[in-house]
């Protein structure tokens, strides 16, 4: 290996430099200081690997402008789905939006399992960091690439003249209703990695999942013209409630932004918790 | 627990620690103490439970209380407090290839709970006490085995651990890398006079960089001291039965303990392949 040299020279070197503060430990945060933390260093990770490849931005940007781009100037052409009088394709793109933030969520899972193997998790499990603000850490790390991608979506349907809203609370809005979807179903996905513990059945699992998420929501149509049983699953599908939430809050049609808030905080929470209880499986 | 005890405490404490992965007893009845201080060895082939009593010590396995003690602390009821005394680099190339060197170091300061203000200062120093000073803004992925295994080394020096645990830290690296690895590891050991608990299966390592060694085999600890003492043991056990020949190695101490039953229960499936990928990706 050529780094022999270097290393000896460097090694030598460096002896003389100060490692004062290599020699006293950190102060310990406050208790409810943790968590935020916690949240931000996992962020800034996510962010920093943003920055060094976007690849994997610009190739997810295809899928959802595929969407808009085709089935939503079809469908706005054949005028087959009742839509309250807006253009289709303006319906659509919050759902796509939504999709395309669930599609990066359900990849965390896989994720966790590969820093598993990787042993990036269990090294991350030997720092005072409890499991509960680890799993919160790579929710909301989801929520902000999500962000970043939905970002990406809204500027495609801006561009295919879709009549979104530029007022600034509404899109703060959005931000908030992407992360807490993002942060639900990273957690879903995450907690199906806690129980499944190999990453070729959870791929199968992530597959058999979020299709029917996308297709039993109100993503590409409203409620009313599902058959009753799949209503009812549209009704405890959190996506048909971060789309509702983004249809009220881009387009300005009639929403619940109200429950849809509740629904999404609660199934973030209720995803962390499970995430959290089944991480302790990952690293045995 | 009070000052006091923390101070006479030892590094680490395990007694009668047990751990069994469903029928399998990966771990049987371990009484081991290793002093405030020393380099201890935990030697012993594939299989012996050496990585299964490091996860117990680092709170990643549950075990009862009373088992494990980390200067003092009990990992079962204090556990974050024992994993601020920690610093781990665990047997697989755990630093993250889509980050640079210094983020990945960054990551640790972060999560350790480094205030801001002396955040990038602590990463700096931690970087150049493995040398790697110079390559710190280029992407991990870049970097060869040896170089890795510095910045793990890093990873754990950032936050000023009492107790550094070292899970195979030169599996699969050729020999000069190997060198390297241990010159730094032994630079700041002697800066810091921390603690280091090392698990290895290279005896020579073993010999040369250890104060003290534990043989460990089928999860019990089967010969415990320094290596010379363990050799020498050996060498006059020996002369007494008559035999003449070249001094014994710390590996023919290994292989008294041991027995003949070295092969058949060295590793299960996971471990070997688990091995096999960390020496592929040192390359």
């Amino acid at each position: 290996m050529s780094e022999a040299p270097a290393a000896q020279r460097t090694a030598s070197a460096d002896r003389a430099g100060s490692i004062d503060l290599l020699l006293r430990q950190p102060e310990p945060r406050a208790g409810w200081r943790v968590l935020p933390a916690r949240v931000i260093a996992l962020c800034a990770v996510e962010l920093q690997k943003l920055r060094h490849d976007r690849t994997e931005l610009y190739t997810r940007a295809v899928q959802p402008a595929l969407w808009l781009l085709i089935f939503g100037q079809t469908f706005t052409h054949i005028r087959a789905i009742p839509t309250g009088g807006i253009p289709y394709i303006d319906y659509l793109a919050p759902g796509i939006i939504a999709q395309s933030a669930m599609f990066i969520a359900i990849f965390y899972g896989i994720q966790i399992i590969w820093e598993r193997d990787a042993g990036v998790l269990n090294k991350l499990l030997v720092t005072p960091t409890p499991r509960s603000a680890l799993i919160t850490g790579k929710a909301f790390a989801a929520g902000l690439k999500s962000v970043v991608q939905a970002l990406v979506v809204i500027v495609i349907a801006a561009a295919l003249g879709v009549a979104l809203t530029w007022n600034p609370l509404r899109l703060l809005g959005v931000l908030v209703v992407v992360i807490l979807g993002s942060a639900f179903f990273s957690c879903l996905s995450m907690t199906i990695a806690g129980i499944v513990l190999s990453r070729d059945r959870l791929m199968g699992f992530g597959q058999a999942i979020t299709m029917p998420l996308f297709f039993a929501s109100n993503a590409l149509y409203p409620v009313s013209v599902m058959p009753g049983w799949l209503q009812a699953v549209s009704k405890v599908n959190p996506l048909s409630y971060e789309v509702d939430a983004l249809r009220g809050l881009l387009l300005g049609t009639p929403s619940h932004l109200g429950p849809d808030f509740a629904v999404l905080a609660g199934a973030a929470v209720l995803g962390v918790a499970a995430a959290s209880a089944l991480l302790g499986r990952l690293a045995r | 627990m009070s000052g006091d005890t923390e101070t006479a405490a030892p590094a680490v404490d395990c007694t009668g620690l047990a751990y069994a992965f469903g029928e399998t007893n990966a771990v049987d009845g371990l009484d081991l103490t290793v002093a405030e201080g020393e380099v201890f060895g935990l030697l012993g082939p594939n299989g012996a439970g050496k990585t299964t009593a490091i996860r117990c010590i680092t709170t990643l396995l549950p075990v009862p209380p009373g088992m494990v003690r980390v200067f003092g602390r009990d990992t079962a009821r204090e556990r974050m407090a024992v994993r601020r005394l920690l610093g781990y680099v665990p047997q697989q190339l755990s630093a993250d290839a889509s980050l640079t060197g210094r983020e990945n170091v960054t990551l640790f300061a972060r999560v350790f709970d480094v205030p801001r203000r002396e955040r990038a200062e602590r990463v700096a120093q931690a970087l150049a006490a493995v040398g790697l000073a110079d390559a710190a803004d280029r992407m991990a992925g870049t970097f060869s085995g040896g170089m890795i295994r510095r910045l793990e080394l890093a990873q754990a020096l950032v936050s000023a651990p009492r107790l550094l645990i070292l899970d195979e830290p030169t599996i699969g690296l050729d020999p000069i890398a190997r060198t390297g690895v241990w010159e730094h590891i032994d630079a700041v050991r002697a800066a810091t006079g921390m603690t280091v608990l090392v698990t290895t299966h290279y005896m020579d390592e073993a010999d040369q960089h250890c104060d003290r060694v534990a043989l460990m085999h089928r999860g019990r600890v089967h010969a415990l001291g320094t290596p010379g003492d363990l050799t020498r043991g050996l060498g006059e056990r020996r002369r007494a039965a008559g035999a003449t020949g070249a001094p014994p190695t710390l590996e023919d101490v290994f292989r008294e303990v041991a027995g003949s039953g070295l092969d058949d229960t060295s590793g299960d499936f996971r471990d070997v392949r688990s091995t096999r990928r960390t020496a592929n990706r040192v390359g």
